[in-house]
């Protein structure tokens, strides 16, 4: 099924606050392998200039994979779960999360398309703040293959 | 580690390669990490059953596997401003005792204003481009 080209543009409440956790950051960064010590140790975050332990560049999927399920939920977003695959992804990045954040990620749907059958849907989730800076956006197309 | 400085970068200067074994316990340890269950990253039954080889990795595990690669040459994670990647081909990691693997070069596209490369990376798991148009963008000191 087509999506409404009308969803275009429709936001979501933001999501309710994220406390980055020093522990949190380390396991992440321990999962997909980096070593940098700006990871884990506060001293040498703190000697590259960072306030605190800063995540992985990637990290932010943690809080922006939960956010835009928000979308998924909508029930005028008529997309096939069963056949979404991840087509692509961005982060932007306005400055490291660092563990301390208190961080609140509010989602966008940027665009829909169908090409061939196959549902495209695309979602920003801006990350900022709980006091309102700017931090990140992700923005994740999805893909739901048409039946064959 | 100190972040790279614009003076020792052109464009054309290439990334050091690396190759990145990727077993079922690397995938069941990104699983808990990132929060993402989906059960083709782990179970073979579910990954064949939804039409797939077997168990795939996580296209952010790939992701962020190619990010060490930019982040490790920076000098710096905080260096990456911008990343965006195109998901291919899956990346299948068998349960044979050996696993897969995921192989990424970069390269030096572009200079921009404000100190800023832009790498352009090219990922391979056996021989397969698995990330298309994966570009990252790095601030330089």
């Amino acid at each position: 099924m087509a999506l409404d080209q009308e969803l275009v543009g429709r936001s979501y409440p933001p999501s309710a606050v994220y406390e980055v956790g020093r522990g949190k950051i380390a396991e992440f960064a321990t999962a997909i392998g980096a070593a940098d010590p700006v990871h884990r140790d506060a001293d040498a975050a703190r000697a590259a200039g960072y306030p605190d332990v800063i995540a992985p560049p990637t990290f932010a999927i943690v809080l922006t994979l939960e956010a835009a399920n928000v979308v998924l939920d909508d029930p005028q977003v008529s997309l096939d779960y069963s056949r979404v695959v991840h087509g692509e992804q961005r982060f932007t990045h306005h400055r490291p999360i660092r563990a301390g954040d208190r961080l609140v990620a509010t989602t966008t749907i940027e665009a829909v398309r169908s090409v061939a059958g196959n549902d495209m849907l695309t979602t920003r989730v801006d990350v900022a703040t709980e006091d309102g800076e700017a931090v990140c956006s992700a923005t994740s197309m999805l893909v739901a293959r048409g039946a064959a | 580690m100190s972040r790279l400085s614009v003076a020792d970068v052109e464009v054309g200067t290439e990334l050091p390669e690396r190759v990145f074994p990727v077993t079922r316990a690397d995938l069941v340890r990104y699983a808990g990490a990132s929060g993402d269950f989906n059960p083709i990253h782990w179970n073979e039954r579910v990954a064949t059953e939804v039409g797939l080889p077997g168990v795939i990795a996580h296209g952010m595990f790939t992701m962020a596997l190619a990010s060490r690669v930019v982040t490790d040459w920076a000098g710096d994670p905080g260096a990456l401003v911008e990343y965006h990647v195109r998901f291919g081909r899956p990346v299948l990691v068998p349960d044979d005792g050996v696993g897969g693997e995921v192989t990424v070069r970069g390269r030096v596209a572009a200079l921009q204003d404000g100190g800023r490369a832009r790498i352009d990376l090219t990922v391979t798991s056996r021989g397969d481009k698995v990330l298309s148009l994966a570009r990252a963008i790095v601030a330089l000191a």
